[in-house]
């Protein structure tokens, strides 16, 4: 994507709204387990009741569990995964691509064809894929979101240290005889995360749609376990009775990743970054 | 021009031959035995030596691979563990319905991004930008699982003017295309402003106005040309994701296509299934990056003499 004019500069009342829901989601997710309730606490009476009925403020579903409760739980998972798989992936990419950028040659042609294995499947569907022989679970979902997230990182920072391996401090370094693992550290690196915490940062909201969109499918979290996904999926089935089985956890997530996006342009435009285009 | 072209076919070629070999080895990173996966605990001993043989899984991975390369040029991909169908047959079925969405989708997002990305620079900082750019950052935050659920809400629950899902009845192919299209629709859309305001300011459009041309012919004979080459790119290679971003749709419509399939064929573990609709959708979308990288080549001068 390139960046659009110059126009949003500074922080606006969006971006200090987009930071709010982003502490919010965050500040849940660490709390969830205090203040959630039991998001398990089946209680038939009350299936599929609106939001505002008595114990179940944003409705319940379809087995009478409290939505909010879920909601919680869900926020939890979700950002659980999308900071462990961009932490993994961002790392991975990041040591991948500044080697093979500062290396060159051989080995960056080598690393760089393997990247260029790992495009020739859409993310999603390498995810999809890995999720369903990997198995279910939180875990799983981790490995497959990484193992798809990392080219991204991997070709900014080769782009990054290709262009820095030249520069005076780097040969400088070089000349004083410093091993190659402590330049790329300590001299390339430095100059180098700008793009990649603006990349990191989109990812997180591509991990957060990706998650869902597993257990979506069935192939995330499992239950009785919550995900907004799985929570979409199962309010589908009562779309007639309970919209709002839908409409509140894909309120949830929707908030959650405009939010992050948001967040993302404005760094992008703070740090005056140009990403390359996919 | 025949070098660059040459270049390109072969690394597709490559990329291909890799995802086949990809494809072939996934059942290999089941964590433990696939075959246990497959049948479950009461599985007896010679039922899964039967179904390990069948699956090729009792020979070395240099072997399978090989074989199933081989199988893959003779359009033989396996049979089906539950139907014993072939998956060859069974991709064919499908793969009309998928063409179908995902080109109708494809359409739903060039429509509606190139007159409002237009507009949008056209008149910037009017109301149709501020529109534009809303629906840019609202169509990449929502994920086509909800986005469907809730145009059937809207369209099909509340007006009945649609559908619920299926692919019989007409219009069935409405709401599908609108949620598969409207993120790729919201990408194209900024990308769209973004190129032509770009070019809008630069000193061959000023020259263009300056000689008197009329501000149409400025836009469409000299501005748009140039605005739409990344544009071109994009649209490309985002077809390519819309194959996949397919699989979610279907799941959501029930639309009967290859992403359904390999859902399906997830949850019934049927792997030589799920293995074919990976391959139908990575040779896919292969396919369409090598088009569009042709396109690009023809279309901009530039690219020919790199490379």
């Amino acid at each position: 994507m390139s960046t659009g004019g110059g126009r949003r500069s500074g922080a606006g009342t969006g971006v200090r709204l987009a930071a709010v829901v982003v502490a919010l989601w965050a500040l849940l997710a660490l709390l969830a387990p205090w203040v959630a309730g039991d998001a398990g606490a089946i209680a038939l009476e009350r299936i599929l009741a609106p939001p505002g009925s008595p114990g179940c403020p944003l409705g319940c579903d379809d087995l009478g569990r409290s939505q909010l409760a879920r909601l919680l739980a869900g926020a939890r998972v979700s950002f659980e995964v999308a900071l462990a798989s961009v932490a993994v992936s961002a790392t991975l990419g990041t040591a991948l691509g500044l080697c093979a950028g500062y290396a060159g040659g051989r080995w960056d042609g080598a690393a760089m064809r393997v990247v260029d294995v790992f495009l020739a499947f859409p993310g999603i569907l390498l995810a999809i894929a890995l999720a369903a022989v990997l198995g279910p679970g939180i875990g799983n979902v981790i490995v497959a979101l990484a193992a798809v997230g990392w080219t991204g990182y991997a070709r900014l920072a080769r782009a990054q240290a290709l262009a820095l391996r030249g520069r005076e401090h780097v040969l400088a370094a070089v000349a004083l005889g410093t091993p190659p693992a402590r330049i790329v550290a300590r001299h390339v690196l430095p100059l180098a995360w700008a793009p990649l915490l603006v990349e990191a940062t989109f990812g997180v909201a591509a991990a957060v749609v990706a998650e869902a969109g597993l257990s979506f499918l069935g192939l995330g979290v499992q239950p009785p376990q919550a995900s907004w996904g799985a929570m979409i999926r199962d309010g589908v089935r009562y779309l007639l009775v309970a919209p709002h089985a839908v409409l509140v956890p894909g309120l949830a997530l929707a908030a959650v990743v405009l939010a992050v996006n948001l967040l993302g342009d404005a760094l992008r435009d703070r740090l005056d970054v140009r990403l390359r285009e996919r | 021009m025949t070098a660059s072209l040459a270049r390109r076919l072969l690394a597709a070629l490559l990329t291909a031959l890799a995802a086949v070999c990809l494809v072939a080895v996934l059942l290999r990173l089941v964590p433990g035995d696939p075959v246990d996966a497959m049948l479950g605990e009461g599985a007896t001993a010679a039922d899964r030596a039967a179904l390990r043989a069948a699956l090729g899984l009792d020979r070395p991975v240099a072997a399978q691979v090989a074989a199933y390369l081989g199988g893959v040029l003779r359009l033989d991909l396996g049979e089906s563990l539950r139907t014993g169908r072939p998956v060859a047959a069974l991709l064919a079925e499908r793969l009309p319905a998928t063409a179908e969405l995902a080109a109708a989708g494809w359409l739903v997002a060039v429509a509606l991004a190139l007159p409002l990305g237009t507009l949008a620079a056209l008149r910037r900082a009017s109301a149709w930008d501020r529109l534009a750019t809303t629906f840019a950052s609202l169509g990449v935050s929502i994920p086509n699982f909800w986005l469907g659920p809730l145009l059937m809400l809207a369209f099909s629950v509340r007006l009945g003017w649609l559908p619920v899902s299926g692919r019989d009845e007409p219009g069935a192919l409405v709401l599908p295309a609108l949620t598969l299209g409207t993120a790729l629709a919201a990408v194209l859309t900024r990308m769209v402003r973004a190129s032509l305001l770009e070019v809008l300011g630069e000193d061959y459009v000023r020259a263009a106005r300056a000689k008197g041309l009329g501000e149409a012919r400025v836009l469409w004979a000299h501005a748009m040309r140039n605005a739409l080459l990344p544009v071109v790119t994009v649209m490309g290679l985002q077809l390519g994701g819309l194959l996949a971003g397919a699989v979610i749709t279907e799941t959501v419509f029930a639309w009967p296509g290859v992403g359904l399939l390999m859902v399906e064929a997830i949850g019934q573990r049927d792997f030589p299934v799920v293995q074919g609709c990976v391959l139908l959708i990575s040779l896919g979308y292969v396919t369409v990056n090598l088009l569009t990288d042709l396109v690009y080549l023809w279309a901009d001068p530039r690219v020919r003499s790199e490379a």
